[in-house]
């Protein structure tokens, strides 16, 4: 029988709902009726996926996937759970402040908070020097705010330290591309993936870190195009790929040469290309004969005859692309190893085609956007140099300054720790990063950190590091703020508050505002709101390579996105570059720049034999602090482990313990033949003691200063115990939702298992 | 087969269970995530595969079948629904008699859940949550044709061979293939990391001092 419809309740257009009786019709009405879908952007990585936030009665509760541009409707475990960090038990909801660092964290007013930090500013820099007291910023931030953390360094604290943590994330790529091109972006949108012939991945596992750019690949795939993966581990798109080169860790540019002598040997270069728009071919020439395919198959580790499938795969297809990321970026090697990738486009003349370029897979979901305007030690807004006399003068003008009260360029965010541990930087504000997880050599950084005389954060949970702060200053999430992001593809997003923040919680801009206004400098940072940065942001980006200035909330609110250079508010964006040849180098070539090889920084021997590389997992976000509370995702992905190959005789969820020179920690062992014999896994996102950045090295790339997480020498051996996972750090007093879930789930009854199907409660 | 339907191709599923997560967000049972992620051969190859319902035709829905309550309903657009909970006794036959391991019980509210085709979404013309999402397509929702024009070449399986019982079911199943223009092999039989050698012995490492932090700066 077919029961009559009720017409308030059911799915409009609906002539049958079911056949039988039962099931109460309006189970299924959900309060759509009256909720509100704000559109913006996912928090997270950097393909900034579209998606709506629903909200009711002012409180965002859900998501809901978005027909937007770069994701058509995708989107990846994070997406969906991030909704749910906005009303979380969890946030930060009053300044907390502590004496000494023996003390416990007590709630301050705003206004204390605020004149205690900018107190112990005055204090420091009459003391020891305006240098005394840096800065550190970070990546997911909108844009707006990066320009004003650079902004609020170099005017209201003057001094030269400040720097983000997308120093962690992809400065290599953009080192390589400054120095091939003149400027900093991906060079092809997303979108070309799809008409590429042949797909070159380097140092990313996609399936897991991009999870979304996946149906780009897929795209090209069912076209017939192939796919070559170079990772030491058989990721999930490794698994399907027609090559997977799986190399030895650290050792890419000796591979990416060899690919190009082979490239030059059998006269696959693209010869007009090369002769018409670079320099320093001859050089890079030279610098690749010695790396024949022999001689890469012994440092790389792989079968010769890769070398040259590679090759020939790559330089034969009619449109090919290379997309990297941060397995070939975070090596002291990482900039000549992106430059070996980039060489590798400009030899086979893919480069300003549709389908045919290259392009980096940012990390943070502002890694583009966040270097773009000063909070790189070294940057002005625009992409500008802080050594160039006239980019200094022009920003002092627009920032209504002195140049000589512009400071010069400061040191990058590791070499400050180091700073910090021999007292040349006193007291730190670091806003929106959580170096105690993210940075390599961890008891290192805790040494840095612990000799500061004044340390305040700003965070909205309490990261490990804001636990170690003297204050902690509680502020928004993404969707309590209006702001733009740049995506891995320099496509300017535009992010929408979807609700009012927490009582209690303010924005960064306020934040750094009320503190410009307490040093002195108030007229300067006189902001409103966001957009007020942003027409800021536009003027002092005017004219720059980074040119934002023909963009506008208006016009980001009417299109998708616009990927700039976007010189004026007709202008379409530029989401290809190269498409007339020219680069932003004076002389419109491409400087090719000849590239060699050297071992990784940390010697293996008998006591470290092995290589340790590190990693993401789906199912949380760098550091962990905005993913290890959230539910489903920590449901999915509880603790680290460690990969480790058959051969090695241990059994899944061993306990075992990876020594390297600078500590040691015990994981349970995922045994796989996905990874090589002679190299283990250990994914990144958790707090010491089961940390991999205990024991990655902190040496730098001597031009992009990144670390070389991806490889450092370790032995693992058998072990006892596992080492357990701390819980999230939590303000004094209040207890941590997985903690009280976990005792709300104790006092219910037992119950007894039912076998397969069995879902507890 | 249903017009509409989901079609899994687990050669592209990457594992990621973004299709868990949106599960759990759809509005027909908020909060429990209906669908599986299985891991196909573990310590051998990362390949995984979700699960959804496979909402049987033939035989109709064993879950259905068995339920002594007759709480479970099958819609005739073919999408096999989860128990009514007016009905439900929670006994579990339906979990014993599903092939595939789809229902669950909740213990402590003697209630089953299980996917019912995102009906909340499928009945407005919406695909449902888990296909809407996933990333890589491992989970589409359309008809054969649509997936045709998407994906030249793609073969599909609806009828499965269970230790000798032949069930056709209304979700279908991607077949993987050989590779022709040497294409990837949908499926996933990609190769194991090719290796070479072992680390170099110390001495052959020479560590760039300038790299290596620890020193004083400049």
């Amino acid at each position: 029988m077919t029961i009559p419809l009720d017409p308030d309740i059911s799915p409009p257009g609906t002539t049958r709902f079911r056949d039988a009786g039962g099931i109460p019709a309006d189970r299924w009405r959900a309060i759509r009726g009256e909720e509100t879908l704000v559109p913006t952007h996912c928090c997270f990585c950097g393909v900034q996926c579209g998606m709506y936030l629903r909200v009711h009665d002012g409180k965002v509760f859900g998501v809901e996937p978005r027909d937007h541009d770069i994701n058509r409707m995708r989107l990846c475990p994070k997406g969906l759970n991030a909704y749910q960090q906005v009303n979380h038990p969890d946030r930060l909801t009053a300044p907390l402040l502590r004496r000494s660092r023996t003390d416990d964290l007590r709630p301050v007013s705003w206004e204390q908070a605020l004149d205690v930090t900018a107190e112990q500013i005055r204090r420091i820099q009459a003391d020891h020097g305006r240098d005394a007291f840096g800065l550190l910023g970070g990546a997911s931030l909108f844009t707006e705010k990066t320009y004003l953390v650079g902004k609020f360094a170099r005017v209201a604290l003057r001094t030269r330290h400040v720097d983000y943590n997308g120093r962690l994330c992809m400065v290599s790529a953009a080192g390589a591309n400054k120095l091939s091109f003149g400027i900093d972006r991906a060079a092809n949108p997303f979108a070309d993936i799809l008409l590429t012939d042949c797909l070159l991945i380097a140092g990313s596992n996609v399936g897991e870190c991009f999870p979304v750019m996946t149906q780009y690949l897929w795209g090209a795939r069912d076209r017939g195009a192939s796919l070559i993966v170079v990772d030491p581990r058989e990721t999930s798109i490794a698994r399907t790929a027609d090559v997977h080169v799986a190399l030895r860790p650290g050792t890419d540019a000796a591979f990416f040469d060899a690919v190009l002598h082979v490239v030059i040997a059998e006269g696959l270069v693209d010869q007009e290309y090369v002769d018409a728009h670079t320099t320093g071919w001859d050089e890079v020439k030279a610098a690749v004969a010695e790396f024949t395919p022999d001689r890469a198959a012994e440092i790389c580790g792989i079968p010769a005859a890769q070398v040259v499938q590679v090759a020939r795969m790559f330089a034969t297809a009619p449109r090919a692309m290379a997309w990297h990321a941060r397995g070939i970026e975070h090596h002291t090697q990482g900039v000549e190893n992106c430059l070996a990738v980039i060489n590798l486009c400009v030899a086979t003349g893919n480069l300003g085609r549709p389908g045919a370029g290259y392009g980096t897979i940012t990390g943070q979901g502002n890694g583009q956007g966040g270097r773009e305007h000063g909070q790189k030690s070294d940057m002005l807004p625009g992409g500008r140099s802080i050594s160039d006399p006239v980019h200094r003068r022009q920003v002092a003008e627009i920032w209504g300054i002195e140049e000589a009260d512009l400071p010069l360029a400061g040191t990058s965010m590791m070499e400050m720790v180091h700073q910090m541990r021999r007292g040349e930087i006193r007291g730190l504000l670091g806003v929106c990063n959580n170096p105690f997880v993210s940075l390599p050599n961890y008891h290192v950084v805790k040494e840095g950190y612990d000799a500061l005389e004044f340390h305040a954060q700003c965070d909205f949970f309490l990261s490990e590091t804001a636990a170690n702060a003297h204050l902690v200053l509680p502020v928004t999430v993404w969707a309590e703020d209006d702001g733009v992001m740049a995506n891995a593809e320099a496509r300017v997003v535009r992010h929408r508050k979807a609700q009012q923040p927490p009582e209690g919680v303010r924005t960064d801009t306020w934040v750094l505002c009320e503190l410009a206004r307490r040093l002195g400098v108030g007229d300067k940072f006189a902001y409103t709101g966001s957009e007020q940065v942003f027409e800021e942001l536009r003027i002092a980006s005017r004219g720059t390579v980074n040119d934002y200035y023909g963009i506008t909330y208006a016009r980001l609110d009417e299109t998708g996105g616009i990927a700039w250079p976007c010189p004026d508010v007709t202008h379409p964006g530029t989401p290809r570059l190269f498409e007339d040849g020219r680069t932003a180098h004076a002389d419109g070539k491409i400087h090719m720049q000849a590239v060699g090889w050297h071992p990784p920084a940390d010697p293996y021997d008998d006591q470290f034999p092995m290589s340790l590389t590190t990693g993401r997992t789906v199912a949380h976000f760098l550091s962990g602090n905005q993913t290890r509370r959230l539910g489903g995702l920590v449901e999915q992905t509880p603790r680290p482990w460690i990969e480790v190959h058959p051969s090695h005789g241990f059994a899944n969820g061993d306990p075992v313990t990876v020594h390297t020179r600078r500590g040691s920690a015990t994981f349970p062992a995922l045994v796989t033949e996905a990874i090589r014999p002679d190299t283990v896994f250990v994914p990144y996102h958790w707090p010491y003691p089961v940390a991999a950045n205990e024991m990655t090295i902190d040496a730098l790339d001597p031009r992009s200063k990144i670390p070389e997480y991806k490889v450092c020498a370790c032995r693992i051996e058998a072990a006892a115990e596992i080492t357990p996972v701390p819980a999230p750090p939590m303000p004094p007093g209040r207890e941590s939702y997985a903690e009280a879930q976990r005792a709300r789930a104790e006092q219910l009854p037992p119950t007894s298992s039912q076998g397969r199907g069995t879902s507890q409660p | 087969m249903m017009g509409r339907t989901i079609v899994i191709d687990p050669g592209r599923c990457i594992g990621c269970q973004a299709c868990v997560s949106a599960c759990r967000e759809c509005d027909s049972h908020r909060g429990r995530s209906m669908i599986h992620l299985d891991y196909l051969d573990q310590g051998s190859s990362v390949a995984s595969s979700p699960t959804v319902c496979m909402h049987c035709e033939d035989p109709l829905a064993p879950c259905a079948q068995v339920c002594p309550a007759e709480a479970i309903l099958v819609t005739p657009d073919g999408v096999v629904h989860d128990a009514d909970k007016s009905r439900c006794i929670g006994c579990g036959n339906c979990v014993n008699a599903c092939p595939m391991g789809v229902p669950k019980i909740d213990l402590a509210a003697k209630l089953q859940f299980k996917c019912n085709l995102c009906y909340d979404r499928t009945s407005y013309g919406l695909a449902p949550m888990c296909a809407t999402v996933c990333p890589t397509g491992s989970i589409f929702y359309g008809t054969l044709d649509e997936l045709r024009t998407e994906r030249p070449g793609v073969e599909v399986a609806s009828t499965f061979d269970i230790d000798g019982t032949i069930l056709s079911t209304g979700v279908a199943v991607v077949v993987p293939r050989d590779r022709p223009r040497g294409l990837p092999l949908p499926g996933g039989a990609g190769e194991h990391p090719r290796v070479t050698g072992s680390p170099q012995p110390a001495g052959h490492l020479e560590p760039n001092a300038d790299n290596v932090l620890g020193e004083p700066l400049p």
